[in-house]
């Protein structure tokens, strides 16, 4: 059996790229942390033997240590609520070591994401990372979110602009804000460009993940360009990043508009398998993702004025939306198959 | 600077407190409290004169004192003692007219404080993460305490116009908590169980009663035109209060817990209007960089330190305490992970 994957929770770190054999106090010999044969096992060393082999068979004993006290130090904090979330309400704990912790198999195993480009993203300071958004529902911006923080050398995370709707739908709305997502406005989008945040923004909002699978790969309107003066206001550079494959995770044959009126959603997909095969088509195609990280586009040279100035807001938002869609054709062309 | 000071509501909680602090502030001459019913506390030795701020007797009391300092806060969060919301809304938004009216026919007044509160940003999913002073709410409220805020607000706007020589600071308040002190907040964490939105986890911002009569001191007392949000440093998550008060949580779907808060209210346990049901869905956050930078006021309790000080003095924690779980931790660290052969063999 390949070894047993567990969440990592406790320090910092992500158990993965943890040495294997922790320097630790110096112990008798470790012995086999499973070993059924004692046969002076007490019923409770039974269910700790149990446990601990259910936690990670594989692995040394003192790594196993010191992640099952990881673990139960990060349960005691939470049942007692001591813990810090930012003023955005970021819980960055919560974060990676459960909710993206969840979805990293989807990443590693089933997209199978290969990232280019990770060098652009800047190791400090704040950045404006502008994406293409695709695959009727929002994973797009969660696998984005996951590249950064496991594969960027400063482990940066992204904070995401979200549309109202994110904010006024129960669940979404609570697990939006512990994620490290705002609302899409100016006010934030700023405030976080200023205190050095990396923030992540899909300008082609519900327009881009709702659009029918015949118009894959075509960008859609890129919002009014607001990302833009909030990157010339707090002079950061703005990475444009193109996401190949998230259009084929579901893709949309048909929409049924009066559906989605009547539950308030901006459109109501109908895909290969989806609402057919009821909670089965909520399964994901496994297409093959690349996210490219394009070359920053610097907004320093530019006065400060030139937030307010339409024309060239206009301008500098058409050239992200060009070079976003010029890296999708290119990918596109190397691509040798949808899932492969 | 402040040599007479009227100080409005001082038969509460907060209003009494004040009254007791800048009397014994030795650049105050003295402090008249007013308010309709007898303080419950000791004033020491400032003045009460018990009149209505809805009835023109207040004018008086103004003129005859010569007061040149009027701090404002009378307007009630909940309608609790007084007897229901009209009562409640009359007291604010009456009240506050009557005052301002007396206050801009009385040429001795120089300085206005207004306890104002941080509902007139209303709460929706529209909000920014951070209101600053200038922003405007997506939503205007729509009820209750945060509508009669926003009104009282506007005439005092209107009063600021008429007589600009009088120096007009309004403080919007995140909602107060003290150890001593009842608010709309303390009475929901003092539910056996804590009623929440299912689905939503709203920030909340707290000010520790010891903090916020501190900004109602200095600014009574020197002067700091302006409009400031007040709030503790930092964010506490609904959940996480809950969690840190050792309470258990019932979430609701929205539609079962308006039902709920109809029932609660009329109980008058504690306050369910649609106006606190939207604030513990959605939640707010006021930015305070002007409280730092123009009025130089650093909080002594950040908004999670102000959360314990509450659960300490009302010793809430009691259904999970805090110690029971680092003990129920230790022991399952030490059963787990002790090398289990050696145990077993020795």
């Amino acid at each position: 059996m390949a070894e047993a994957r567990v969440i990592p929770i406790g320090d910092g770190e992500k158990a993965k790229e943890r040495p294997r054999k922790r320097p630790v106090t110096p112990r008798t010999p470790p012995v086999a942390a499973a070993e059924p044969a004692q046969p002076q096992l007490s019923e409770q060393d039974r269910v700790a033997a149990a446990v601990r082999e259910i936690l990670g068979a594989a692995g040394d004993d003192a790594d196993l240590d010191a992640r099952i006290a990881g673990l139960l130090a990060f349960l005691r904090r939470r049942i007692t609520g001591d813990y810090v979330v930012d003023e955005f309400g970021f819980d960055p704990e919560l974060t990676d070591k459960v909710l993206l912790a969840l979805l990293r198999p989807l990443y590693q195993k089933w997209f199978r994401v290969e990232t280019r480009g990770l060098e652009n993203v800047p190791d400090t300071g704040g950045a404006l990372v502008v994406a293409n958004h695709s695959g009727t529902i929002a994973l797009d911006s969660v696998m984005t979110q996951i590249a950064l923080l496991d594969h960027h050398p400063n482990r940066r995370p992204l904070r995401m602009l979200g549309a109202n709707l994110v904010f006024q739908t129960p669940v979404v709305a609570e697990f939006a804000r512990k994620t490290g997502s705002t609302l899409a406005c100016n006010a934030d989008a700023e405030r976080l460009l200023s205190r050095g945040e990396l923030v992540g923004v899909w300008p082609e909002g519900f327009k881009g993940i709702g659009k029918p699978f015949s118009e894959r790969y075509k960008l859609q309107r890129f919002g009014r360009g607001g990302f833009v003066s909030a990157a010339l206001r707090t002079k950061v550079p703005i990475i444009p990043v193109s996401i190949v494959g998230a259009e084929e995770i579901f893709p949309i044959l048909g929409n049924a508009k009066t559906l989605a009126r009547l539950l308030g959603l901006p459109y109501f997909p109908l895909t290969l398998t989806f609402p057919w095969l009821g909670p089965l088509g909520l399964v994901p195609l496994p297409s093959k993702w690349i996210i490219e990280f394009g070359e920053p586009i610097s907004t320093e040279a530019y006065p400060a004025a030139a937030a307010d100035d339409p024309m060239l807001v206009f301008n500098l938002t058409d050239q992200v939306r060009e070079t976003i869609q010029h890296t999708l054709y290119k990918l596109l062309m190397q691509r040798r198959s949808v899932f492969f | 600077m402040a040599r007479v000071v009227l100080v409005t509501g001082v038969s509460r909680h907060l209003g009494g407190r004040l009254a007791r602090i800048l009397q014994d502030d030795p650049r105050v001459g003295r402090v008249i409290g007013v308010d309709t019913v007898p303080p419950r506390s000791d004033l020491g030795a400032a003045e009460f004169v018990r009149a209505d701020i809805r009835n023109p007797i207040i004018a008086k009391v103004i003129a005859s004192a010569e007061v040149d300092t009027v701090v404002h806060m009378s307007v009630l969060a909940q309608p609790g003692s007084t007897g229901g919301r009209t009562i409640m809304k009359e007291v604010n938004v009456i009240g506050t007219m009557q005052l301002l009216a007396a206050c801009q026919k009385a040429p001795t007044v120089r300085k206005l404080v207004v306890k104002s509160s941080s509902t007139v940003y209303g709460a929706s999913p529209r909000d920014p993460a951070m209101f600053t002073e200038d922003m405007e709410p997506k939503v205007l409220p729509r009820s209750g305490f945060a509508k009669d805020s926003v009104e009282v607000e506007g005439y005092v706007r209107g009063f600021a116009r008429r007589r600009p020589d009088v120096a007009v600071t309004v403080l919007r308040f995140a909602n107060f908590l003290g150890p001593q002190m009842d608010s709309s907040m303390s009475s929901y964490f003092q539910l056996p169980v804590v009623p929440t939105v299912l689905g939503f986890d709203p920030r909340l911002q707290f000010i520790h009663a010891d903090d916020g009569l501190e900004v109602l001191r200095q600014t009574a007392v020197d002067s700091h035109p302006g409009t400031f949000n007040i709030a503790g440093d930092g964010v506490i998550l609904l959940s996480q209060a809950v969690h840190r008060a050792g309470r258990p949580t019932l979430p609701l779907v929205m539609p079962v817990l308006t039902m709920v808060g109809g029932l609660v209210r009329r109980a008058r346990v504690v306050d369910f209007s649609p106006e606190q049901l939207r604030f513990v869905s959605f939640g707010r956050g006021i930015d305070t960089t002007r409280m730092r930078t123009e009025l130089g006021f650093e909080p002594r309790y950040t908004t999670v330190e102000t959360f314990d000080d509450f659960v300490r003095g009302r010793h809430l924690n009691r259904t999970l305490p805090p110690a029971l779980v680092e003990t129920v931790e230790h022991q399952l660290t030490g059963l787990l992970t002790a090398p289990l052969g050696r145990r077993a063999d020795g």
